[in-house]
């Protein structure tokens, strides 16, 4: 095995390296388990249980011609844009239903889509491998296509896409099994993250007083989070047992929750190093595709390939309620941002906003 | 599959597995505690988990115009 060695030292050896890795490994292991002294659920037991409450479909967003496979909200709390199979992406009025913009792809399975943080654009992409950004017009007869702009280039499918604090920057992540940082202006890439060893499925920015920091999640199984200045990973977590297909800050910036292929959600908190919590249930044995927080972070809300969202407590562990709706499996759901609703979109054409 | 590549790739994993072990971590109960405490914080202030009523919440206003 060690038939080859490139220098004099015999600590640079393919054997020495295993081995030093595996200890490694085990002394990560130690050190989280050392400040393993109690279970998040434990902590919580003494604050008072969430009283029942009443979260219903309030509104169907009807239109598109195929799977919803990605929407993101509007800084304004009332527009979305949506993507689907069918290759449309849409911009719609939530208060009244009303589709305000739609503009057609080139490539269909549209997988990610995203608002800017001015409300004049968004980026969207899939199949082409590509993240393109479209101007809004005022104009409803202006053909958006026209403006688009091509930013981010990837050698496989993109898999999600987010501006960052600005309409300037867009981070996406892709197929490829990487995600990047590109300057919209110039479609510049600006940084590069590689560290998954298979397709990148999901990520999320830290919330804005935590600094410049993002997590991803992959078919791999890892989740990891990244330095977007030096393109370092930080901090990665490995405890899912299939593909996890979305991760999402806590909104302190201080934790994550995943949902995964496995059926589970999980939170992982990123000061102690590790994962202290699991949201399952036996009868829960469909993937989680999606997850998004509620204001305060209380409350899990998660889209499963069962078509329901559960919601769970955050800090008990527990489930509050199932939410029925969807005819087919729920590919995405976000909490808008002043956490009066939530959107979900599925496979079964529709976006449902609950609340 | 050259020796060398795979000699670089698994340098930048045991790199990569030094920079995490020694980074610094807090106690489970410390990090719970301060979990709970951001939820408790700003509970009052989630329209979700309080079930802000139909005046306030633009999801839940029906909009109906009756012309009598």
């Amino acid at each position: 095995m060690a038939s080859q060695e490139e220098s004099s030292q015999p600590s640079d050896t393919l054997t020495t390296l295993k081995t030093e890795s595996e200890t490694l490994k085990t002394k990560l292991e130690e050190e989280r388990a050392k400040l393993h002294d109690v279970e998040l659920h434990q902590v919580a037991e003494k604050i008072e249980a969430l009283g029942q409450f009443v979260i219903k479909n309030r509104r169907t967003l009807k239109g598109h011609g195929n799977k919803v496979l990605c929407m993101d909200w509007c800084k304004d709390k009332r527009r979305i844009v949506s993507s689907s199979q069918d290759g449309k992406v849409i911009v719609w009025d939530a208060f009244t239903t009303n589709k305000e913009h739609a503009v057609t792809m080139p490539c269909t399975w549209v997988m990610a889509c995203a608002y800017a943080p001015s409300g004049c654009a968004v980026a969207c992409g899939g199949l082409d491998n590509k993240c393109s950004v479209y101007p809004l017009s005022l104009d409803k007869n202006e053909n958006l296509a026209a403006k688009k702009k091509s930013v981010a280039m990837h050698t496989n499918y993109l898999s999600a896409c987010c501006f960052t604090n600005s309409d300037m920057q867009i981070l996406t992540s892709s197929g490829d099994g990487t995600c990047a940082l590109w300057d919209v202006e110039s479609g510049q890439m600006l940084q590069s993250f590689h560290g998954h060893a298979a397709d990148v499925l999901c990520l999320d920015l830290a919330p804005s007083e935590t600094g410049n920091t993002f997590v991803s999640g992959g078919c791999d199984k890892k989740a990891c989070v990244w330095d977007m200045r030096t393109g370092q990973c930080i901090q990665s977590f490995e405890t899912h047992e299939s593909d996890i297909n979305s991760v999402r800050y806590y909104p302190s910036g201080d934790a994550f929750a995943s949902g995964s292929d496995d059926a589970t959600c999980r939170l992982y908190d990123l000061r102690a190093d590790r994962e202290v919590a699991i949201y399952s249930k036996e009868s829960i044995i469909f993937g989680a595709s999606s997850v998004d927080f509620s204001f305060s972070g209380r409350l899990l809300f998660g889209g499963y390939n069962d078509y329901t969202i559960n919601v769970w407590d955050v800090l008990k562990g527990t489930r509050m309620s199932i939410l029925f709706g969807h005819e087919n499996r729920v590919s995405t759901l976000r909490v808008s941002p002043d956490g009066t609703a939530f959107c979900s979109g599925s496979w079964d054409n529709t976006l449902r906003i609950w609340a | 599959m050259s020796g060398s590549s795979n000699i670089v790739a698994m340098k930048k994993i045991v790199q990569q597995l030094r920079f995490e072990a020694n980074i610094n971590r807090v106690k489970v109960s410390q990090a719970a505690a301060e979990l709970q405490q951001f939820c408790i914080q700003n509970a009052l202030q989630d329209p979700l988990l309080t079930g802000v009523s139909s005046s306030t919440n633009p999801f839940r206003t029906q909009k109906v115009c009756s012309f009598l």
